[in-house]
Order: structure tokens, then sequence, then C-alpha cells
């Protein structure tokens, strides 16, 4: 397969990434029996992979890796998952190929599990403190949607920032069934614990928010 | 393939070095970009405050109204803006949302949704639009189930479906023919006559898959899990009728975001902001440029014009402030 990062590409993803502070791995799983985009998928990873040492990356085929793909839930193929230097699993989950705008939610997703510290206010670290029981957060995105990647961003910083939160990008147009099954025709659309729905590129307020609701109920 | 839109997240330095700026630009749209152009290349300490470069740029398929650049993409519209401004290493302070705009004295105060908070003499507020709402029943029950305000993000949800268009401008126009690409049929629904340019019309009117409906109102949205039809009322015969379908993008102009500033500044009652011929609104040393104004005619174009003039009008205020 050819290339898929210009020099001027490579450069400047080489660049960004210099930000990154820790090691990080990524767990992609794939169907070696072949599935739509795995290749792609593990070829993006791989060209990422070979900017920064920091990022070490595991193709692992979900039978033959059953147990794994079960202990991070993985469901739809392709998928990743992102661990921390000591090799926990905070809840950030990439479902289909992160190209096209997408790219950016996955380069943020890099540095900030790499430790790059955040800078989000004390009181909304609070409200992230308290949330208390497991909250899933789905986001569904198309690659040409320049709004996604900012919700998939704060998604996944959540579930950084609170271990009872996990939150998924789904590509909605490599996985039709679950896109139909949530009724997804506009991205982004976010959907927490399968019930909570909010649409665009929302704050960070109104995840809580919307969260909060969830746990109430 | 990628459209890497990442800068470089580390703050700039220059943020905590400098206590007092001479403008903060909000806004990292076409008018705030070309302020900060202007006011950088004046000697100013200028800076650029958003959530993302571009704004409503990102909106946009084709631009093919904008002198020198002819047949582009709003998304490389707005890399050749980014990339001029960093010639001039503008500082740009990306990724934060401003939480308050207040006027301490003769300064302003401006507050970062990460807690940063930065003080300045001028302000320029270039936060730009974002589509309006038709406002009818059923509009924000089916928005994603169906109804849609973002053709590029959305349109391939529609492939070899039936989808409404909803307005009568450029925006409305270019949406039909983006999704000409997706959708089985597209029915334009407007409830006046084209304003779109002629030269979109034409294409337009080469597509064999759209059926035009102008003098037709759009009365509400129905369905169950989705949207499965509108209701529309034609104004010539005043008779109402269903349309099938499975996508309503409604394309009917901007609404200002200007809720920022609502408590400060004037407003038209569409929530415009109110500038004089300087670009300066009712407080002193607080302007604004592009779509956010109350001026007529949104364009990229005019958006960086305004920006000019803004930045130009500030300078003389500085001039006589400082």
């Amino acid at each position: 397969m050819e290339k898929f990062f210009t020099d001027d590409i490579r450069k400047q993803i080489t660049e960004i990434l210099q930000q990154m502070v820790r090691p990080i791995t990524i767990k992609l799983f794939v169907d070696e029996k072949g599935c739509q985009s795995c290749p792609e998928t593990k070829q993006l990873l791989t060209e990422f992979k070979d900017t920064n040492p920091k990022i070490k990356l595991e193709v692992l085929d979900k039978n033959q890796h059953a147990d794994q793909a079960k202990k991070y839930g993985i469901s739809l193929i392709p998928s990743f998952v992102m661990l921390n230097d000591l090799g926990e699993y905070k809840g950030v989950k990439f479902n289909g190929i992160p190209a096209g705008h997408e790219i950016n939610s996955f380069i943020s997703a890099l540095i900030e599990m790499s430790g790059f510290p955040l800078k989000i206010p004390q009181v909304a670290l609070d409200r992230i403190a308290k949330v208390n029981k497991p909250v899933q957060i789905k986001v569904f995105v198309t690659l040409s949607c320049p709004h996604c990647p900012g919700a998939v961003q704060t998604a996944h910083r959540l579930a950084m920032l609170n271990p009872n939160i996990q939150a998924e990008m789904i590509e909605a147009n490599t996985f039709p069934g679950i896109s139909q099954q949530y009724n997804v025709s506009g991205v982004p659309k976010i959907i927490i614990n399968e019930k909570y729905e909010l649409l665009g590129n929302q704050p960070l307020d109104a995840f809580l928010t919307e969260i909060e609701k969830s746990l109430r109920a | 393939m990628f459209d890497l839109q990442i800068q470089k997240r580390a703050i700039p330095s220059i943020f905590e070095e400098i206590s007092l700026w001479d403008i903060l630009i909000i806004g990292g749209g076409p008018a705030g970009l070309n302020a900060a152009l202007y006011a950088q290349r004046k000697g100013f300490k200028v800076a650029i405050i958003s959530k993302e470069i571009g704004g409503q740029l990102h909106n946009t398929s084709t631009v093919d109204n904008y002198l020198g650049i002819p047949m582009t993409e709003g998304k490389h519209l707005s890399e050749t803006f980014l990339k001029h401004l960093e010639t001039l290493q503008v500082p740009l302070y990306l990724d934060v949302r401003v939480q308050s705009i207040k006027k301490i004295k003769s300064h302003f105060s401006v507050e970062l949704d990460n807690g940063v908070g930065l003080t300045s003499k001028t302000v320029l507020f270039a936060t730009g639009g974002q589509p309006r709402q038709l406002g009818i029943p059923g509009e924000l029950e089916f928005a994603n189930k169906g109804v849609s305000y973002c053709t590029t993000c959305d349109a391939p949800f529609f492939k070899d479906k039936h989808v409404i268009v909803a307005g009568g401008g450029n925006s409305a126009a270019e949406a039909v023919i983006d999704l000409a690409v997706w959708a089985k049929k597209i029915t334009v629904v407007h409830r006046s006559q084209w304003r779109a340019d002629q030269i979109i019309l034409k294409q337009l009117s080469k597509l064999k898959q759209v059926t035009i409906h102008l003098e037709t109102q759009l009365l509400r949205a129905e369905g169950d899990q989705t949207l499965k039809r509108v209701v529309v009322l034609d104004k010539k015969t005043n008779k109402q009728s269903i349309i099938e379908a499975d996508g309503l993008f409604i394309q009917i102009g901007l609404l200002a975001n200007s809720t920022l500033v609502k408590d400060l500044v004037a407003l038209t009652p569409q929530g415009e902001v109110i500038v004089n011929q300087d670009f300066m609104t009712n407080v002193p040393g607080l302007f604004a440029a592009g779509d956010v104004t109350h001026h007529p005619f949104k364009q990229i174009v005019i958006a960086v014009g305004d920006g000019a003039k803004a930045a130009l009008a500030i300078q003389q205020y500085l001039l006589h402030h400082s």
C-alpha cells in the first residue's frame, strides 16, 4: 500500500508529537480474515508509530486474542484502544480509521494520553470527579465532519480524567449497522449511557450536564 | 486524506509574558485572521483566541468567489490564511473558549474556559455565525435524525435517499450540488425566489434529480424514529401538501454568535452586534467584524475586508486612547 503521509504531513506530525511526555501503547484489533479498512488503519497507525519512539503499536487478531478483545470491550473491527505508560486502559477507544478531520482527535489523544497536562478549570474537574457510576460515551463521526474531532476530544478527555467514564469514537460510514441502530444521520452525535443524546461539538459543560442527568436517572 | 488542524498545543509562553495586550481578537475565521494580519504588521501586541482556525470555512466545500483563488475548498482557504499568519508569527491561543469579556476601567478582562485570564486595551469580537434554524415544529425533534445543518458532515448518510434542501441562497444551492453526489432525489423548498448566484444555479440546473418548489413554505417536519416527511404550503395556491423524504438540510442563513456579549453591547433584534463605521460597538474599545455584525451580505471576502478595516480603525483608536 502506498504511504499515507507525504513528507510534509510527516514533518508536521513529527513536530506536533514532540509534545508527547511518556510512552503510550496502542492495541489495534483487526480481523486477519479481512475487514473493511483494517489494512488502512494498520498502516496509518504504523506510520504514526514511525514518527515517534514513544508510540508502541500492537496489532492483534480479534479471534486469536479473544481474551484481550473481551477485556477491552472490542465489538467492532477495526478498533483500537490507547494505554498509558503503565499499561492502564483509561477508556479511550477508536472504532474505524481516524483519517480525514478525525486525525486531529487522534493526535490529541496521543499527546494527552502520554501525560501532557490538560488545562481544565477546577470547577469542571470537581464535577468530573463526582462521577461515581459507569458512564459510556459514544461519539459518532464522519471523516468529512469538521466539528467532530472536538466532540471526540472532549469525550476522551472525560475518560482520561475518571476511571468510571469510557469514551469511544465510531466512524459512522465504516459501521452502518450500529449507526442505524442509533438513528445516526447527522454528526457528531453523542450518546451517553445508551440514552442521553447531545448534538454537535458541545463544550465540556454540556457533556457533564448530560452525564449528571444520566447518573440521576 | 488528512485535514490536519492541530497546532502545537503548548500555549505560547508569550501569553504568560505579556500582561497587557493592545488587541485581543476573539474568533479564528476570515475576519479575525485578517485583522490579526493587519495588526501584527502594524506592530501591535495582538493575539487570536479561538476554538479553531477557519470558522465557517469548514462548513463550505467549494469556494469560487474569492478573488485570486478560483475554485478552491473552504478548508484549503483556511489553511492558506493560517500559513500566511504563521509567517508573521501571530500568537494563537487555540482550543479554548472565551468564558467572559468584561470592561474594567479602560481595559478589557477576557476569561478563558481553562481558567486563564488575559487583559487588553481593545477587543475585536469576530465570532462569526452558525446555521439559522427554521423554527418549525419537528425541526429540533429530528435534528441529527434526518434534519441537518452541515452538508459536508452529513451528506454521506443520504446515499440513494430523498433529501429536501430548505433555502434559496448560495449555501442552499451549493448544498444541492454537494448532495447530488449521494442522494437519489433532491427537492428544494424555498419560501420566495432564488437569491443564489446565477453561475451556481446554472450548475444546479444540469442536475437531473433536482425538483424545485419556490414560493413554498415549510410548515413542519414529521416522522417516528427518524424524519419521514415534511408538510409544505404552496403560497401561490395556498394549498398544503406532504413531501415524503429521508433528510432535510436547512440552509437559510446565519445566526450571529453573539451570546458572549449580549449583556455588554447593543444588538439588533436578530442578535447581530451593532457597529459604527469604525467597527466599534457602543462600548468604547470593543470592536466587532465579520458575520457577527449587523452588516448585510455574509461573505468570506467581506469578512476579510471587515477584519482589515477594523484593525485599521483600532489603530486609530489606540493612537488616541493610549
